[in-house]
């Protein structure tokens, strides 16, 4: 339990309770992979069976998809700046990168609003073919991952400014800063073998 | 909408439930409120974070559903032997079949080896709690509002009726409109939250909280046997929660993953629900092999024959166990190739548990065996669970599956693995921590009696069923009106009643041993065999395990304590001790995702939207709270201890 505190090393690995939340988020973050790795898997399976909706190469737009790429990986990198404050002890430079982090996330969740939209509007939903569902409930999800880390962050923001850094919020911070590169991976491989097979094809 | 549509109507055997769930209710009611006992059970179990108090009430919810449970099966077997009297129609027989198998393993075999490993994981390993005990809180509470979901349908709305393992597109929205099968989804996704929390619960538990230079080499093997099952957990869980969730969405938001409609793929059902349904059966049974061993330890008086060896095997056990999934439908059409790999993937399984089997029979040569009631339960499984596993290894010969596929022959399978290993071992492990829970023994003469009658009970219902099988007699039929059948099924009838009466024997037992049972003095309760540091402390456990924690670097350290005269109170070495606070806020915050689930059910979406955003609050709440607990001060921790102690 939380009883003694360690004099060196980074501020939220200092508790033994620190450590223990980090290590038990990584754990967590093994059953998200598993938890992408079967709806990549459902999508793979269903991929092409469209029945009498459009096909994704008809429908999928390399510009857009660009964009939000753009969007998501820049806001990983200011992330990894806002910890990079947090460690020199900045609250800040913290505050201020994450909510760079948060306005980045925010606009490429405008981005896969504007595009879901669209395809609705052009026949596919998640109703119209096995491939559309699987399509939306993959990107979906990481989208609405990318929701709820966008929320969770900024309870963090007003926290922080309530507390200062201490081994709890940092620790906060941190755990959601693994999460955030955690859907900047998701999202390459979603950006590959979604989009780029799915135009290609 | 009006109530006649909600409730199950028209069955005399629904409405004598409805009275009897009614009166149980009310009596409930009367009895907290004549005795005044509305404050205590919010104060002392519903707010717990106490891992003690939360693994008893999951073992308690456990119980329930084994009769529960139960009593669906005796009602199987009643229409199968008497297949004349009607007493159960088509409908009523399928519903029946599909709430057994799921509350049996969802809501019974599971929950029942979480609630051991609540109690006893800690203890082993010297630990004054979980690593996060609010978290611990929740997964109890998202387990039991999951259950309580699941069987509410049988009143409410009607029972899921598609098997336990849901095949589409049977259980899609076409062929199963109703809310029965959107019982059968959310119960499942809501327990499932819970079941996949304790696993990282537990593993950063063991991972993180042993004592000190406790090496993983030096851990008990039911603590062994736990980390090896929350791995699988970890990673078989999330699949599930896929698989439902994508089922929950073609059958309320038509969507077309299942459907023959969309150009869906009602086989990717079967793959993905194996995918997790495998792994989830070594769920089940690893911590079942731990408990035979710490029972068969004790009572050979001798140290576990081939340790390391006993870890290896289940290390492979759970590898393997991700990779035979397509066993289970050999017949679907995947292909001779594909069959075959999956074939000898199965087969493969048998070598690790073939060792476990000549570990415990080594560790038990040349000993002093003491025939209590957990060591009788863990003799009986030996024997028991090879007839159970030489018949899986038949069945995981594809072509043989052929002829033994949805027969009996595969009922009787797994039954004997499943009660043979897991149930003996729910059994067993709470005979043998009882007292570590509530400070006194189970009766012994009443225990060899339950002991008794349900394993006879358990060979003369199954056994006759490996040749009902090889007869053709499927499984989940319910009018089995060939004369050649009817002899055999009278028979496995009679053994399940054997098996009830045993059950009630021993629930008997809990109540005779409360009353009468002499109250444990010292904490090592089976005449001074203990091994492991759960007996090290005293019974009942104080509320923070241990006063001062051993130094451990051995396997079985408290037999070394023993002969050095070391205690778990070293008066000068007390400190004070860092405890959480109770609360509330598990409770209510998975009351309210149970709502949220249950207008799911019945669609109505605003229901499900106010549970949700209830449940979000109660999480923002959760953010915001940097509470850290309390210290038990030194001179309390003294007090208890003494009083305990007797000193
Ligand atoms: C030696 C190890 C085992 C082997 C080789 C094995 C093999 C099999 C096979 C091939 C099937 C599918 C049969 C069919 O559908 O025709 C099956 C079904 C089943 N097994 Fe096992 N099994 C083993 C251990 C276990 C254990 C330890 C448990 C549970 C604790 C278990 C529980 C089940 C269940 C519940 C089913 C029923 C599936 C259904 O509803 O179709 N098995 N097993
Ligand atoms: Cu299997």
């Amino acid at each position: 339990m939380a009883a003694e505190e360690l004099k060196t090393g980074p501020l939220e690995y200092r508790t033994q309770e620190g450590q223990m939340t980090i290590m038990g988020f990584w754990i967590f973050l093994g059953a998200e992979v598993v938890l992408f790795a079967t709806l990549f898997a459902t999508y793979a399976v269903l991929f092409g069976r469209t029945a009498d909706a459009p096909t994704p190469g008809e429908l999928f737009e390399p510009g857009i998809v660009l964009v939000m790429t753009f969007l998501l990986l820049t806001s990983s990198f200011t992330c990894g700046l806002a910890i990079h404050e947090m460690r020199r002890g900045s609250v800040k430079g913290l505050i201020l990168w994450m909510i760079i982090t948060l306005a980045l996330g925010l606009g490429f969740l405008g981005f896969e609003i504007f595009e879901f939209v669209h395809y609705t509007h052009e026949g596919a939903t998640v109703q119209s073919a096995a491939f559309w569902s699987a399509f939306f409930i993959l990107a979906g999800t990481h989208g609405l991952h990318v929701t709820l880390g966008v929320g969770w962050a900024t309870l963090l923001l007003i926290q922080i400014k309530k507390r200062g850094l201490t081994n709890v919020t940092s620790r906060k911070f941190f755990i959601i800063s693994l999460y955030w590169h955690f859907l900047d991976v998701i999202w390459i491989f979603i950006f590959t073998s979604v989009y780029l097979i799915g135009m290609v094809i | 909408m009006h109530i006649t549509d909600i409730l199950v109507t028209g069955e005399p055997i629904i409405y004598g439930a409805m009275v009897s769930m009614a009166l149980v209710g009310l009596a409930l009611l009367f009895i907290l409120t004549y005795f005044k006992k509305w404050k205590w059970l919010w104060s002392e179990w519903l707010t717990t974070v106490d891992h003690k108090k939360i693994g008893v009430m999951y073992i308690l919810s456990a119980l329930l559903m084994l009769f529960r449970g139960g009593v669906d099966a005796m009602m199987m077997r009643v229409q199968l032997a008497f297949p004349d009297l009607g007493f159960l129609n088509s409908q009523h027989y399928n519903e029946i079949f599909t709430t057994h198998g799921t509350i049996m393993i969802i809501f019974m075999a599971m929950p029942f080896l979480i609630g051991l490993m609540n109690i006893i994981v800690p203890l082993q390993i010297g630990a004054r709690d979980f690593a996060f005990p609010y978290l611990n809180a929740l997964s109890f509470w998202s387990f039991f509002f999951g259950m309580a979901l699941f069987n509410i349908s049988f009143v409410i709305g009607g029972s899921p009726d598609a098997g336990w393992t849901s095949y589409t597109p049977l259980s899609g929205a076409a062929m199963s409109p109703g809310p029965g099968q959107n019982f059968y989804l959310m119960g499942l996704q809501l327990s499932g939250i819970g079941t996949l929390a304790t696993g990282i619960n537990l593993m950063v538990t063991i991972l993180k909280m042993r004592a000190p230079s406790m090496k993983l080499f030096h851990m008990p093997i039911f603590t062994w046997s736990t980390l090896v099952t929350c791995f699988i957990i970890v990673f078989a869980f999330p699949i599930l929660t896929v698989a439902l969730a994508l089922l929950t969405i073609d059958r309320v938001f038509g969507a077309q993953f299942f459907t023959l409609t969309g150009e869906g793929l009602p086989m990717m059902w079967a793959n993905l629900f194996w995918m997790w349904g495998h792994p989830e059966v070594y769920i089940v049974i690893l911590p079942a092999f731990g408990i035979f061993s710490e029972v068969i330890a004790t009572f050979a008086k001798k140290r576990l024959f081939g340790y390391h060896v006993m870890v290896w095997s289940m290390i492979v056990i759970a590898l393997l166990s991700f990779l035979v999934w397509v066993h289970h439908f050999f017949t679907m059409g995947a292909g001779a190739f594909v069959n075959s790999v999956f074939s000898v993937s199965t087969m493969l399984i048998a070598v690790p548990t073939g060792v476990k089997i000549f570990n415990w029979l080594a560790t038990l040569y040349k000993s002093k065996i003491e025939f209590t009631v957990p060591m009788l339960w863990s003799l009986a499984f030996i024997p028991s669970f090879i007839l159970g596993g030489v018949t899986g290894v038949m069945l995981g010969m594809a072509a043989a599956d052929f002829q033994f596929h949805n027969s009996y022959f595969l009922i009787a399978h797994f039954h004997y693995v499943l009660i043979a290993g897991t149930v003996f071992a729910c059994f067993a492990g709470l005979v043998f921590w009882y007292p570590k829970m509530f400070g006194h023994k189970m009766n012994e003469r009443l225990g060899k009696w339950a002991f008794w009658l349900f394993f006879f009970g358990f060979h003369v219902c199954f056994f006759p069923q490996y040749f009902l099988g090889l007869d053709g007699m499927p499984r989940r039929l319910f009018i089995t009106n060939v004369a050649e059948w009817l002899p055999l099924n009278v028979i496995s009838t009679i053994g399940a009643f054997g098996m009830g009466l045993g059950f009630i024997v021993f629930v008997y037992n809990v109540y005779y041993s409360f009353r009468y049972s002499e109250r444990e003095t010292t904490g090592d309760s089976w005449n001074g065999n203990g091994r492991t540091l759960e007996w090290a402390t005293t019974t009942p456990v104080p509320y923070y395990n241990f006063a001062t924690v051993p130094y451990v670097d051995e396997i079985d350290p408290y037999i070394r304590m023993k002969e050095e005269g070391k205690t778990t109170f070293e008066e000068d070495k007390v400190k004070p001790i860092h405890m959480p606070s109770y609360t509330g806020q598990p409770f209510i915050m998975m009351a309210l995702l149970g709502l949220a689930s249950f207008g799911l059910v019945f669609e109505w979406m605003y229901v499900a939207v106010f549970g949700l955003i209830g449940a979000v609050f109660m999480m923002i709440r959760r953010s915001f709270d940097y509470d850290d607990g309390y210290y038990v001060p030194v001179e309390e921790i003294k007090r208890t201890e003494k009083k305990a102690r007797g000193l």
